[in-house]
């Protein structure tokens, strides 16, 4: 080791660095920091890596061409429209009820307040088999309400409605779980004070607490849309896997792949793929938006 | 639910409220009620023998086991992830933390695929593994075990990664001006304070990897008493019109997930007393 490290840090060098890596008491030895970073990043490229990139590598292996060709297929057309479909009803859906539920728990206090957020929170911790089950003997020919709806000539499993229902279930709780911290923690000053000044509910919503959350709600909003494009367990039961009238891209994905047609399977699986590293680049921009916010104050 | 409230001036309440409770009736509870309604068309022998069927205790065996030694591998790497996050700088810092993401975004049929591609005999990975060493990856339990690491390390990264931010140097500052050496500041200062939020991520990492479905089944191979996991056996029920038999195992789950649901609710409350942060 040189004198180098009795100099003084440089505004230069800091930048290069966390504080943790200049502060004696935090710092490890440098060989144990490299050792760390490398074990972690090995362990991220294979694990999170790899996987992303084989998608698009499988993908365009047979050519552009067949890339094309398996993302114009009529089939693929109809699953994508289908999957538009669920995640246009399931997700308006479920922010209409975050907004409520969170408004409810984060404004007001009552008794089995905390038995109420578990239940929210259930949807994360069924197996989304389960949904796709429960949802079969509810409205299955066979479930409660089959005998009704086969005389009013309805059918909600093995067709759409079925399949925005599992949406719906699976992405639940995800805008309501992003926005009950935040405006808990926004506390009720502010709400209190508009209403005391003469405004109405919605007035004091739409122009006090809307400001204050909309980073959250935006975030929520891309996380439950990547969810309700994506799902596929729930989806898979209810659906029935009629090609070209109940698949969504996901299910055509799967049945691509046992079809052991793998290029055109992981065509549109990057399709998929993509949605994700754009939900992530949102996600990214608006944490990184939020904390400008946070600094401004 | 009994509801009694102190007085708000704010508006609001009987409507969100109601609206909260109906959607959650209609959407959530009732449905699952359901599958409780319709297990109890059983009686407590034919459950018992549907539930302990060979076949069964062969994928419960397989779900929980690699389930639970995904958690414990996603506590170790995710530790060390959020850390490097948090401690440290590299290049590409920015873009390995918004990666960390993926296997919520992704969906699952996509990973599915994507790592029996990786892990299969003529893959990236598995010409190396199955080729050099002749350990089968892809179509065996140990796919099973890849995928389940895969979906839950997000869990385990971000619920320590604010833990580890929120912590104030001046901790470790004290336990190295009282002498003690940087292991030492680790184990005994560090850990303690993070071991409430490393449980919760390997809690709710396991509790996800139980219940998965679409990334396991492809790399799984799917052997009847080998490569199964319990999800599997209620599609393979349901496919044969057995929807009571898929309905006790899915019994079985839910319980399980009920008692994951209150545990995890409790470590969170622990972990909020502990780094006094909100809960």
């Amino acid at each position: 080791m040189s004198s180098t490290l009795l100099l003084p840090v440089t505004g230069i060098a800091r930048g290069h660095q966390t504080s943790f890596e200049i502060n004696h008491a935090t710092r490890e030895p440098v060989w144990l920091r490299r050792m760390v970073v490398a074990i972690a990043l090995l362990f991220f490229g294979v694990f999170l890596l790899m996987p992303l990139i084989a998608v698009f590598v499988e993908a365009f292996r047979k050519g552009i061409g067949l890339y094309w060709q398996a993302l114009l297929d009529p089939d693929a057309l109809a699953a994508l429209r289908l999957t538009f479909i669920a995640a246009v009803i399931a997700v308006p859906l479920n922010l209409v009820f975050g907004v409520a539920a969170a408004w409810l728990i984060a404004k007001f206090d009552f008794r089995g307040k905390h038995l109420l957020i578990t239940f929210i929170d259930l949807p994360f911790s069924v197996s989304p088999v389960i949904v796709g089950l429960m949802y079969v003997l509810v409205f299955g020919v066979n479930g409660w309400f089959g005998g009704l709806l086969q005389s009013w000539d309805l059918k909600i499993i093995f067709a759409i409605p079925g399949i925005v229902l599992a949406t719906v279930f699976v992405t639940f709780p995800f805008i309501a779980r992003e926005l009950i911290p935040l405006m808990q923690a926004q506390g009720r000053e502010e709400e209190e004070a508009a209403i005391v000044l003469g405004a109405n509910g919605w007035q004091a919503f739409w122009h006090v607490t809307l400001p204050n959350v909309k980073w959250g709600l935006i975030y929520g909003v891309i996380l439950c849309n990547a969810r309700a494009m994506g799902e596929f367990g729930a989806v898979s039961v209810v659906s029935g896997h009629i090609r070209g009238l109940t698949n969504t891209l996901p299910l055509h994905v799967e049945i691509l792949y046992n079809e052991y047609n793998f290029s055109a399977a992981f065509a549109v699986a990057s399709l998929l793929a993509l949605l994700a590293l754009v939900t992530l680049s949102i996600k990214s921009w608006v944490e990184h938006r939020a904390q400008a916010a946070v600094g401004a104050h | 639910m009994a509801v009694t409230r102190s007085f708000s001036v704010l508006p609001g309440f009987n409507l969100t409220l109601g609206y909260t409770l109906l959607y959650l009736s209609i959407l959530v509870l009732i449905p699952l009620s359901a599958v409780f309604i319709k297990a109890s068309e059983f009686s407590m022998a034919e459950f018992w023998t549907v539930v302990t069927a060979d076949r069964v205790v062969a994928s419960y065996r397989l779900s929980f086991g690699s389930s639970l030694l995904a958690g414990l591998i996603n506590m170790a790497f995710g530790l060390m992830l959020a850390w490097v996050l948090v401690r440290y700088s590299f290049p590409g810092k920015k873009l390995v933390d918004a990666l960390i993401d993926l296997p919520f975004a992704l969906p699952t049929a996509v990973a599915g695929i994507a790592l029996t591609a990786l892990y299969a005999r003529n893959g990236w990975l598995g010409q190396i593994i199955e080729g050099y060493f002749g350990i089968r990856v892809a179509f065996a339990p140990l796919g099973v075990l890849i995928a389940l690491v895969f979906i839950g390390l997000p869990f385990v990264v971000r619920t320590v990664q604010p833990v580890l931010q929120d912590l104030d140097a001046e901790l470790e500052e004290a336990a190295a001006s009282l002498g003690a050496n940087r292991w030492q500041s680790f184990r005994y200062v560090v850990v303690p304070v993070l071991w409430p939020a490393l449980l919760t991520g390997f809690a709710l990492a396991f509790a996800r990897a139980v219940g998965e479905y679409g990334s396991v089944i492809f790399i799984a191979g799917n052997i009847p008493r080998v490569s199964e996991i319990t999800p599997l056996m209620i599609i393979t029920k349901l496919e044969q019109y057995d929807y009571t038999g898929a309905t006790a195992i899915a019994v079985v789950m839910l319980i399980f997930s009920f008692i994951m649901l209150l545990s995890i609710n409790g470590l969170q409350a622990w972990s909020a007393r502990r780094t006094g942060r909100a809960g």
